[in-house]
């Protein structure tokens, strides 16, 4: 292995500091005893504790589990269609149309895509609460899962859908038999994504929620403006952990497939 | 065929096709895959079908087990139009070039899957993929996945998977290509008397021409999306119909020259490389001076010192390699004007002193009936 410079070095480690110094410093004060936010006063976890206490924070968490967890699974479905379609149907009419228009909420600033549907449910006349938040979400994050399971097909064998219709097998017990499971790790991590992205949406859900549907990232913001204290810090604390949580196993999923293909066509050439 | 000596239902205008592609042609884009393809094929045909790459034969196959419709023409099962049966209603069963096993199977698993959609009971269905497996000789792997096995043993999973529902008409896209000789040649062996024994018609393809030789009743040499030949083994490679068909099946000799005439056996023609006419048996209804080929296998290529007599056509050359064969040894002769000509002779003496070495003059001769006069 190369040996690192002290420039390199240096620049590593300023800019992974710059990246993850303060979500460190965050998680420390959450076990943090005393009550004033900047001042140390020892290890506790009292704040997590006191959390338990809270129905505002538990109301708010639950909110936004049931949210992620419900957009996460129709994101995945619709997304895995979406993705089905861009990599399979091949060049059909309006094909570039729809695969711009399905990746245009990666790029669509948050703001906009809340106004915008904002501006829909209030046309519509929808009243606004966890379903129209759950709605938005399952919106912006439907496109993440198209992308990594298109990705996947991208390396699909198309022959065996075949090879199994040739044997007797039905197109839709083929799609559940043979391209469903073949695929699952992709549609998987397109779900972790999905939940992931959903816990930690202010923008749009704050756009799309109405009263009583508070989710744990709005409730935080909205406690913040009264004042840091070290119970928003544990929360903030346990919200990173699920994230990051989601991303790695989303990660992992994705390296273990992508290894084992490797590992496949290894032994596939080798074989020959 | 070993056994099936009078097996030419082809001959018989009373007979049935099983198949019947009528004028078929096939289009990608503007791209033309197969073109105008009309072809019969009869039960219990062993039919293998060869050509370079790229020439049309698994679009061929793909069209038979229904995944790709004909853009013109259309196919008979039985009498039936099938051009409109999806591919899992029909009684066709395909092995894959690509295997295209189920990854997340095992092979247990991949081979009972048509069975397992037949809704047959799991008992016989554990007993016929056991039979399969003993068959493919891959008992010891029936719970390996296919990813853990090597590529002959996937390509027999597959063609195990595709017997096991013992269909009507089963497609071999280059069932044996990944395996070894001997292998290969064992599986051939059971192909043949799984045909003979469960009356499947079988259509293969091949690159290998001596397998498409041994196993097949009639082949079929595809070129640019059509048939040129369609013909038993031993016509195909006695009276080839064109010069592609002579040189893609064997070896061949082939001396251009023009036609002059019927001579004292039935043709004449003049070429470059004899000093008198060559003569042959074939008659021709061409007129004088049109070019036509004179194609010679090496086998019937008779080779000497010595000038032989008895028959007009001979040549004079300069040995130039000889490769050992075993069985037998292949001469390549150069003629006076740099042209190659291979002879093949059988080794029939035990002896490691070669009457005819490099460098020799020798004669190359053959009689007027052992040369195909062709006109394409
Ligand atoms: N889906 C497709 N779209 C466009 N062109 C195609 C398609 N399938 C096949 N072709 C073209 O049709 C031609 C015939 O292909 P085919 O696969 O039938 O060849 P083949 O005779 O089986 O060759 P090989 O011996 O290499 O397997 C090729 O030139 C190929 O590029
Ligand atoms: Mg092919």
């Amino acid at each position: 292995m190369k040996q690192f410079s002290r420039f390199n070095l240096i620049s590593l480690l300023l800019g992974f500091s710059f990246l993850y110094l303060p979500i460190i410093i965050l998680i420390i004060f959450s076990f943090n005893e005393s009550k004033l936010v900047t001042v140390w006063g020892g290890w506790s976890t009292k704040w997590y504790a006191e959390l338990l206490q809270n129905q505002g924070i538990k109301d708010a968490a639950w909110v936004t589990l049931k949210v992620a967890f419900i957009s996460a699974s129709v994101a995945a479905v619709l997304g895995t269609i979406a993705g089905m379609t861009l990599s399979r149907f091949g060049r059909f009419r309006g094909r570039t149309l729809f695969s711009g228009m399905i990746y245009a909420p990666m790029v669509m600033p948050d703001v906009i895509i809340g106004l915008s549907l904002l501006l829909m449910f209030v046309a519509l006349a929808v009243d606004r609460g966890i379903a129209t938040i759950t709605i938005a979400h399952i919106t912006f994050s439907l496109c993440y899962v198209a992308v990594v399971v298109q990705s996947r097909l991208s390396s699909f064998d198309d022959s065996i859908e075949e090879a199994a219709l040739d044997l007797g097998c039905t197109p839709a017990k083929t799609f559940l038999f043979i391209t469903l499971p073949v695929i699952f790790p992709a549609v998987i991590s397109g779900w972790l994504l999905a939940f992931t992205l959903s816990l930690d949406d202010l923008v749009i859900a704050s756009f799309t929620s109405g009263p009583g549907s508070t989710t744990l990232p709005m409730k935080i913001y909205s406690q913040v403006r009264l004042g840091v204290t070290p119970e928003i810090n544990a929360v903030s604390t346990i919200l990173v952990g699920l994230v990051a949580c989601g991303v790695l196993l989303a990660s992992y999923i994705n390296r273990r497939q992508a290894k084992q293909r490797q590992a496949d066509e290894q032994m596939a050439a080798q074989a020959d | 065929m070993h056994e099936n000596k009078e097996f030419y239902p082809w001959l018989d205008a009373k007979q049935k096709p099983y198949i019947q592609i009528e004028r078929v042609t096939k289009k990608f884009g503007d791209f033309v895959a197969i073109d105008n393809l009309s072809l019969d094929i009869y039960r219990n045909e062993f039919f293998a079908l060869l050509g370079p790459s790229g020439c049309g034969k698994t679009t061929l196959l793909r069209m038979l087990a229904g995944f790709e419709k004909p853009t013109e023409g259309r196919i008979l099962l039985d009498g039936e139009d099938v051009s409109s049966v999806p591919p899992h209603q029909r009684l066709v069963n395909m092995m894959f070039q690509s295997y295209a096993l189920f990854p997340h199977m095992t092979v247990e698993k991949n081979i009972g899957f048509g069975l397992k959609q037949d809704k047959v009971p799991a008992a016989q269905i554990k007993k016929r993929v056991d039979d399969m497996l003993e068959l493919v000789q891959l008992g010891q792997f029936a719970r390996r996945k296919p990813h853990q096995l090597s590529g002959g043993q996937r390509q027999r999973v597959a063609l195990a998977r595709s017997l096991i529902k013992q269909p009507k008409l089963l497609l071999l896209d280059e069932p044996l290509g990944a395996l070894d000789k001997k292998l290969r040649e064992q599986t051939q062996f059971e192909l043949m008397n799984l045909q003979e024994e469960l009356g499947i018609t079988f259509m293969i393809v091949t690159h290998d021409q001596e397998e498409a030789m041994t196993v097949s009743s009639r082949i079929g040499l595809m070129i640019n999306g059509d048939l040129e030949q369609v013909a038993t083994p031993s016509e195909l490679y006695e009276t080839p119909k064109s010069r592609f068909v002579a040189e893609f099946i064997g070896d061949v000799n082939l001396l251009e020259g023009r036609y002059d005439g019927s001579g004292e056996f039935g043709l004449t023609m003049v070429c470059k490389e004899s000093d008198s006419a060559i003569q042959s048996t074939q008659r021709l209804d061409v007129a004088h001076g049109t070019t036509i080929w004179a194609a010679i296998r090496p086998e019937k290529l008779e080779i000497s010192k010595q000038r032989p007599e008895g028959t007009p056509n001979v040549l004079k050359g300069k040995v130039w390699d000889i490769g050992y064969g075993g069985s037998f040894s292949t001469y390549h002769v150069h003629l006076p004007n740099g042209k190659a000509m291979t002879a093949v002779r059988a080794n029939r003496e035990r002896s490691l002193e070669k009457s005819i070495t490099w460098e020799d003059d020798v004669y190359l001769s053959w009689a007027p009936k052992s040369a195909v006069i062709l006109t394409d």
